[in-house]
């Protein structure tokens, strides 16, 4: 290498710093920081590879698969009925929600469809699992950022639906409730009252998230203007639920689309915010789980007496088709593609996940962005490991 | 689909979606069928991106769903045929499809081996993926054909740049390769991993190992009779 100046060996290095700021290719010299496969931001064990300029993230690279079941795989050689037990496992914070879409579609191949009861306490018991996995959302989120009390209290009343969701089903995160044209089981006597009275408590705790956090001004200041997402972005990577909403986008497939869910029956609103940043996400998230108390109160008002279990045969066998059902689930849209040969289980299923949609925008969000941020935007972004790996 | 009648207009907005496809692609389009408040349209391998571009840039579809693969080989040990039939003796495993050959209704092609989906199908492996409007909250299933031996197709990640994962677990599962894809490496499997465990001749070594159901013929596990002994006084 030929001599040169000082001058020109600082203009080069210099040089060499502008490109690594816009051209990942031309990065210089910099640290990689391997963020877990079990730091806390995972919830799980997701590991993210960055890499550093200084402060900068220059490169992200989330890598799952350490929790990888191959549900997939593994549904092809279930019965219909049994694939309720595999999905369970999803997204465990709110397992239910995972049963709906997959029972809707085997209902829809077979042309049968559930008692407007069963419809009914499914949806009230779909809104119990948003709320169960959002509240943990709420507290988790204030934990990342340093205040340490909102998840104690996020675990204190997640209880008042968890403890709903075993009086009804047996099982406080896998239910296995949903049956195709029904329901398990009707729900135990008294259940509608404890109900009301645990969505006052959520509402309580919707609350004083609100004191807490939202109005803490080292929280605004750690979220504000953090992870900005534009619309067009993250529909391009498939973002979906309050992710997308947070960037204006209104769309709520529980009131876009057709479903034999009870949604249509309530008077509820989906609710979205301009900025596409951190604090929106936690903000819309906020409002939903405000809303789901909504709708199940109206629900639990209105709910119709009869049969919980449409007659089907007792070897259940799906006539041959391909479906696609898909639900608003609290990470974002869940669906199911399912193949049936007309066997008794299923020939393929595809599983669509909202998170694993949700964490590949993380290379795109996270370039450019500074090391404590990371955390506020993996935080933000909100997803869970089963719901990745599947 | 479910018992609430799906407006005739939605409908009618898919046939138009699918008559836009067929426009801008031409012979690219195969088949398409609107069914149960759906859409599906099959085109060309060939034709795969510019499907994406026409979707993205002039239907509207901003929204990328899923993309996936499926393999229509018959294999009745990984068909959702070869599962427990209460009403079948022990060990009698393929009872489940007492109904008829599997790949009812698959016409000629079944007797090829394989069956075609919703929309047709003339090979063994299909690309299939979704799109959706936010705006008009209507969307559509997306499917190609791929060459057996060489399962092949155009990226989309430079149209939807959520394709690049979903890509990569295709190819990892499946063995599709993704041209232009920006870094085709493996999703969930380690670096060493030989074969494509969603193809259907891949093998569920669990259930090579026990047959389903384990239940019937299951040793039991120690200390298991004394305890059923116990109960059973008790």
């Amino acid at each position: 290498m030929a001599v040169t100046a000082d001058w020109q060996r600082s203009a080069y290095i210099a040089g060499q710093a502008a490109d690594a700021r816009v051209n990942v290719e031309l990065e210089a010299e910099g640290m990689t920081l391997n963020l877990g496969p079990q730091h806390p931001a995972t919830h799980g064990t997701l590991r993210i590879v960055v890499r550093l300029d200084g402060e900068q993230v220059v490169w992200a690279e989330p890598v799952a698969g350490y929790m990888h079941r191959g549900y997939e795989k593994l549904a092809e050689v279930r019965t219909y009925p049994q694939v309720t037990t595999l999905v369970n496992r999803i997204d465990w914070l709110g397992s239910f929600c995972n049963e709906v879409p997959f029972i809707l579609a085997a209902e829809e191949l077979m042309g049968i469809e559930a008692p407007p009861r069963a419809q009914w306490i499914r949806t009230i018991l779909f809104e119990m699992g948003r709320m169960a996995n959002i509240i943990l959302f709420l507290g988790d989120m204030g934990v990342q950022l340093g205040a340490i009390t909102p998840v104690f209290y996020a675990f204190r009343d997640r209880e008042h639906v968890l403890n709903l969701i075993e009086a009804a089903t047996g099982g406080r995160f896998h239910p296995n409730y949903d049956r195709i044209g029904g329901l398990k089981e009707d729900l135990p006597r008294g259940w509608v009252d404890e109900a009301k009275t645990a969505m006052g408590k959520v509402r309580e705790f919707c609350d004083e998230l609100d004191d807490l956090l939202m109005g803490n001004e080292i929280f605004q200041e750690r979220c504000r203007g953090i992870g900005v997402i534009p619309p067009a972005v993250g529909l391009a990577y498939g973002l979906s639920g309050a992710n997308i909403r947070a960037s204006g986008v209104d769309w709520d497939i529980r009131r876009d689309e057709d479903s034999p869910l009870a949604w249509k029956h309530c008077d509820w609103k989906v609710w979205t915010h301009p900025d596409g940043d951190s604090f929106a996400r936690y903000w819309v998230r906020l409002q939903e789980t405000r809303e789901a108390a909504r709708i199940v109160d109206q629900l639990l008002d209105g709910l119709p007496p009869g049969s919980i279990q449409a007659k089907v045969p007792r070897i259940i066998k799906v006539p041959a088709g391909e479906a696609w059902c898909h639900t608003e689930n609290p990470l974002g849209e869940m669906g199911y593609y399912v193949v049936s040969k007309g066997g008794l289980g299923p020939f393929r299923v595809k599983i669509r996940t909202p998170s694993f949609n949700n964490v590949s925008i993380v290379p795109w969000v996270l370039r450019g962005v500074y090391v404590p941020d990371v955390i506020t935007i993996l935080a933000s972004l909100y997803f869970i490991l089963g719901d990745i790996d599947r | 689909m479910s018992s609430a009648p799906e407006p005739p207009e939605g409908d009618h907005a898919r046939e138009e979606l699918a008559d836009a496809l067929r426009q801008g692609l031409g012979d690219g389009v195969i088949g398409s069928e609107v069914a149960r408040g759906d859409l599906w349209v099959r085109v060309r391998p060939t034709a795969w991106r510019a499907a994406a571009e026409l979707c993205k840039a002039e239907l509207g579809l901003d929204y990328f769903c899923f993309l996936s693969g499926l393999d229509w080989l018959d294999n009745p040990a990984l068909s959702g045929e070869k599962v427990w039939d209460p009403d079948a003796g022990p060990g009698d495993g393929t009872a489940g499809d007492g109904d008829g050959t599997p790949g009812d209704g698959a016409g000629a092609a079944a007797d090829a081996g394989w069956a075609t989906g919703v929309a047709g199908g003339a090979s063994r492996f299909q690309v299939l993926a979704r799109l959706y409007s936010t705006d008009r909250h209507l969307g559509v299933t997306l499917k190609a054909d791929l060459d057996e031996a060489d399962p092949r197709v155009d990226t989309w990640t430079a149209v939807y740049a959520g394709a690049d994962w979903h890509e990569r677990e295709a190819w990892e599962m499946y063995g599709f390769t993704f041209d232009g894809h920006p870094g085709l490496r493996h999703m969930y499997l380690p670096g060493e991993f030989e074969g494509h465990p969603m193809r259907k001749d891949f093998p569920l070594l669990a259930r090579e190992v026990k047959p389903w159901p384990g239940l019937v013929d299951v040793e039991a596990m120690p200390g298991e009779d004394e305890a059923a002994a116990e109960e059973g006084e008790g």
